[in-house]
């Protein structure tokens, strides 16, 4: 379940963000503002890098789901035994018995046209299933994580601040034990102690069948009853991430001296913290979670299945099942595909944050 | 280990290193010198690790289940995992027979995790080892050869890391068809990554260190420098990666088994969980059929964390801190 | 063994090593320390890093405070304003304006901090935020301790800048955009902000290239002249305390082997440790200390295993078969001027002459005096 939060915070010994080549280019040690050359250059590095990255995503989507990819004759007939001539028919319809080469040209050119084929289970175009899924993802993932990163950095600092205190160790001690549990298994068990215990939240779905008023408030209502339990679950693994990173990158600044002159001018302590370290804190802490980002993918995908919400994760384990090459392609072309463009915005956020312009690397 | 050709008389020095070199015609071999100095690097390693609390814990919880695991034939019976022999009723809740209780076809859940230890732990462990041996490759070439290679490896590093490991390990298992094997090369395949830039870091910095240039002076070909030099410097920080990663290895496994990607002949802890999930014990109120499994995932996820982080707060003083 | 150094200190207000009271002898010091014992508690035990200090600085007074790295020089600094890490050991008192610093609530404390004192820290580099524009980092203590608008105080913050020679609108800059020189005169202005009694200046140019050391300490000796600032400077560097402050301190282990005059400490120390810092700066020109350059072997103690006696003893050039074993405080070589040796006495204004000498040609090549303090 995603990268190590504790193997991540040294892992990243030469500074930080996505990109070697980016780092090593973009690396300033005079002390002048960087010119707005630099900074278009910086831009056209982060910007060719995502897509050097996602022409490769493009290629492993095609060597996995194409190449290695078993037979998707026999996944769309499903259990029942085709015929001859059924099965020519299907490999004609899929392009199969063209050469790679041209399966592959053809591949880039649908992709391109963003015609992305239908889904072996409804002949739907898989395009409208990812679109219409979409926001409910968006919903729980964005819920989950506003609440993941405000408490996380918020307990992190903390925790990093008073280092050796009982606080900081039980806060780490939380955190190592969120982080180690299996999101499903925390889903299962919330389930059952919420739902079919106490009986105070739905057991799964985003919506209930009946019993709901037709307006908007009784809607939104509904949805959000749904939402606590998927939601809070998510947020609970990628918490525990956000409060080890948090807490390291505290610990990271915490013997700086202008901590020391902070104090000396006559702050109070949360003052020190508040104004002046986890400013400071907050920069590496931007790129690691940027860096994390595929996990959140990762969370979903279980704590959907979990819960059945009817978001990209659930039509990601169906597809699973079938299993539905088209949709797993688009899908983990989404997947993929988003993380390295969150990542690249995540880097130029970076640029903005840190007015050194990452001078110490 | 072995020990020095010529130990030091008695009475006189406390080791080999003691004797300056060429005073005495008790001449210690280079290997024997090497061997006593790694001798007491481990010992200080031991020494340090000592004082971490967290990681003792981890230690123990460890070898506990190490032995529960290995010694399980002698005190169970394997043949009660087949549902044929399913020794209880369905969905029982624990008892004095059955601990935890038994699943929907009446077998002992406390078996089957005891069992499932085996091919978690040997799936974590092996996939882990896998990641880190494919990430020291990656790390120490990128950062021997520089250039454009060096480049390349790196690029390709970061993408992995981007990733959604579990999206990726999904793709995989999906395409290769689901079995122990190939799960463990997709966990492997898809979380290397970190361990090459811890790796190549710390390679870099070993490589600027004067003995270095010297053996480079001396004609020390690559693979010389590599093994003798770099790679025994970066054997401690290897095993604190490899460690973690079994955490993270295992988890990935869970996950992987409770989407229906399993080894399908086996039973694993993630595949008890799955089995829970479709047999309808949440509705049910089985709450002996999830609670045994997952605490157990927690229990060595936990352990190898603590474990791996107390190895790293020994390698890295500076996470020490000030009390 | 250490209490004896207190008792031979004078009572405040008629400390000898002070110049004549600008205000007759009425008017109250602005720093006084009595005795200060400052001890570490680390994980190799206790380390005790001051060991029975006393000084007294007046309104407008000068004083230089010299030593090695780890001498325990720059946790005096540090304790005129209670910022040493929590779990030392402090005792003995700290008077700033006659209020004890150590005694004091935390909420007093904090009022008092930047104030009363201020310090200038070493490293500008790393004693400014980096993600914070100057103009506000300076103003922040004017903010907090005046309760004026943030505007306003940025808008004096503008005018101290001008006053240590930053142009207006450096004011947006942040740290990092700054070279050296102008990160230090910053930390000056930010130390002016409150108008304080009394600054610490703490290895304030130590980092600085010669030629912007001079600037630096110009500005902060013309200002602490205007404002009538009592001015307490640190540094490993004799001679630019010398050409800065009225008095000088020097700083050994922990406690203090010689306080006079500056002029005449710097030209004739009486104590062999200091003899060798100041012979450690060659006088530009004379072709005898060319020849002869001077320098001190080995390193400073470690302060959790002192040498007996006079901690000086192991590097003294001029030894004596009693230094080992007798403890020996700070006594009187003239009314204004104390060094802590035995040969104080014995030789009297002698001491002056060059230490070499005792010893010949068997004195070790110079050891460059480490920069910087633990």
């Amino acid at each position: 379940m995603g990268i190590q939060p504790t193997a991540q915070v040294p892992a990243l010994p030469d500074g930080g963000a996505g990109t070697p080549g980016g780092d090593e280019a973009t690396v300033h040690q005079q002390p002048f503002t960087p010119s707005r050359r630099d900074f278009w250059r910086f831009l056209g590095l982060k910007f060719s890098g995502a897509v050097i990255s996602l022409v490769l995503v493009l290629f492993t989507a095609f060597f996995i789901f194409r190449i290695i990819g078993g037979d998707p004759v026999k996944a769309i007939g499903g259990d029942t035994p085709l015929t001859p001539s059924q099965r020519a028919e299907i490999e004609e319809r899929l392009g199969l018995n063209e050469p790679l080469t041209v399966q592959f040209w053809e591949y880039i050119r649908s992709v391109l046209t963003l015609d992305w084929g239908t889904s072996y289970v409804n002949n739907q175009q898989v395009t409208d299933l990812l679109l219409a899924r979409l926001p409910n993802t968006l919903l729980l993932t964005g819920t989950a994580l506003v609440i993941a990163a405000g408490l996380g950095i918020w307990i992190g600092a903390r925790a990093g601040w008073r280092q050796g205190s009982r606080f900081e160790k039980s806060q780490v001690g939380l955190s190592l034990a969120l982080w180690s549990a299996p999101t499903f298994w925390l889903g299962m068990i919330v389930i059952i102690i919420f739902s079919v215990q106490l009986g105070l939240f739905p057991v799964n779905g985003m919506r209930s069948t009946r019993g709901v008023g037709d307006g908007f408030w009784p809607q939104s209502l509904d949805v959000a009853h749904h939402l606590v339990l998927p939601a809070l679950t998510m947020a609970a693994v990628i918490y525990a991430q956000y409060v080890l990173i948090m807490r390291s990158s505290i610990l990271e600044e915490r013997g700086n001296d202008y901590l020391t002159v902070a104090k000396a001018k006559g702050l109070r302590d949360d003052v020190v913290r508040r104004r002046h370290a986890v400013p400071n804190a907050l920069l590496p802490t931007v790129t690691l979670i940027a860096l994390q980002f595929g996990a959140i993918f990762n969370g979903a995908l279980l704590t959907e299945t979990i819960f059945s919400w009817p978001g990209l994760g659930l039509l990601f384990y169906e597809a699973i099942r079938v299993p539905d090459i088209p949709l797993l392609q688009l899908l983990f072309i989404f997947f993929a595909g988003t993380t390295i463009i969150a990542n690249m915005l995540a880097d130029i956020l970076y640029r903005f944050l840190d007015p050194r312009v990452r001078s110490s690397a | 280990m072995s020990a020095p050709s010529t130990p030091a008389p008695p009475g006189e020095t406390d080791g080999p290193r003691a004797t300056p070199p060429g005073s005495a015609p008790r001449l210690t071999s280079a290997r024997a010198i090497t061997w006593a100095r790694r001798r007491k690097a481990l010992a200080d390693f031991w020494r340090q690790y000592r004082r971490q609390s967290a990681g003792l814990v981890g230690l123990g919880v460890l070898a506990f289940i190490a032995l529960a695991t290995l010694l399980a034939p002698l005190y169970t019976d394997e043949s009660q995992l087949r549902a044929v022999n399913a020794p209880g009723e369905r969905l029982e809740s624990p008892s004095g027979e059955f601990w935890f209780g038994t699943d929907e076809v009446g077998r002992s859940i406390l078996l089957q995790v005891i069992w499932g230890a085996r091919v978690s732990l040997q799936i974590g462990i092996v996939a882990a080892v896998l990641a880190v041996g494919l990430g020291t490759l990656v790390g120490m070439m990128a950062a021997h050869y520089g250039g454009w290679a060096s480049w390349l490896l790196m690029r390709l590093t970061d993408w992995f890391i981007v990733l959604p490991s579990l999206v990726l390990a999904i793709a995989l298992v999906v395409a290769l068809g689901a079995s122990r094997f190939t799960i463990i090369l997709a966990i492997a395949l898809t979380s290397w990554a970190g361990t090459a830039r811890l790796v190549r870091a710390q390679t870099m910095s070993i490589e600027g260190r004067p003995y270095l240039e010297r053996a480079r002076a001396l004609g020390a070909g690559h693979w010389h420098q590599m093994s003798r030099h770099v790679l025994p410097n970066l054997m401690p920080l290897i095993l604190a990666s490899a460690t973690l990663q079994v955490s993270s290895a295992i988890l990935t496994e869970a996950s992987l088994s409770f989407l229906g990607l399993g080894d399908p002949s086996t039973v694993s802890w993630g595949t008890i969980l799955e089995r829970a999930f479709h047999a309808g014990a949440i509705s049910y109120g089985a709450w002996w059929y999830m609670l045994p499994p997952g605490f157990a995932i927690l229990a060595v996820v936990l352990a190898f964390t603590l474990c791996g982080r107390a190895m790293e707060t020994v390698l890295n003083p500076r996470l020490r801190g000030a009390r | 063994m250490t209490t004896d150094a207190t008792e031979q200190e004078p009572a405040p207000g008629t400390d000898p090593g002070a110049p004549e009271p600008r205000g007759g002898s009425t008017v109250r010091p602005t720093l006084q320390i009595e005795d200060l014992r400052i001890t570490y508690r680390g994980s190799r035990g206790e380390i005790p890093a001051v060991r029975g200090i006393s000084l007294t600085l007046n309104p407008g007074d000068t004083l230089g405070l010299a030593g090695e790295s780890g001498c325990g020089k720059s946790t005096v600094a540090a304790a005129v304003l209670r910022l040493l890490p929590p779990g030392t050991e402090v005792t003995g008192r700290i008077l700033l304006d006659g209020e004890d610093i150590l005694a004091m609530s935390f909420g007093k404390l904090r009022a008092v901090r930047w104030a009363g004192a201020s310090i200038v820290f070493q490293g500008a580099m790393h004693s400014l935020n980096p993600v914070h524009r100057i103009a506000r980092q300076i103003a922040e203590p004017i903010v907090l301790h005046e309760g004026v608008g943030r505007e306003a105080a940025e808008a004096r913050a503008v005018e101290l800048m001008a006053q240590v020679g930053l142009p207006a609108w450096r004011a947006t800059s942040y740290p990092h955009e700054l070279s050296g020189g102008q990160r230090q005169r910053v930390m000056i202005a930010m130390a002016l902000a409150c108008s304080p009694q009394l600054i610490v200046a703490d290895e304030a140019t130590t980092a600085l290239d010669v030629m912007i050391q001079a600037q630096v300490l110009r500005l902060l000796k013309q200002l602490v002249t205007e404002r009538h600032i009592a001015l307490v400077m640190i540094s490993h560097d004799l001679s630019v305390l010398a050409d800065t402050c009225e008095r000088l301190a020097v700083m050994y282990a922990g406690r203090l082997v010689e306080h006079g005059p500056s002029h005449e400490v710097f030209a004739g120390a009486r104590h062999p440790y200091a003899q060798a810092l100041s012979a450690a700066f060659p006088t530009v020109g004379d072709p005898a200390e060319r020849r002869n350059p001077q320098g001190l072997a080995g390193d400073p103690p470690d302060p959790a295993d002192l040498p007996t006696g006079c901690s000086f003893h192991p590097r003294c050039p001029v030894v004596m078969a009693e230094c080992p074993t007798t403890p020996v405080t700070l006594r009187a070589a003239r009314d204004d001027w104390q060094a802590a040796c035995l040969r104080v006495e014995d030789t009297g204004t002698d001491t002056g002459t060059d230490p070499a000498a005792a010893t010949g040609d068997d004195l070790p090549a110079p050891t460059l005096l480490t920069k910087g303090d633990a």
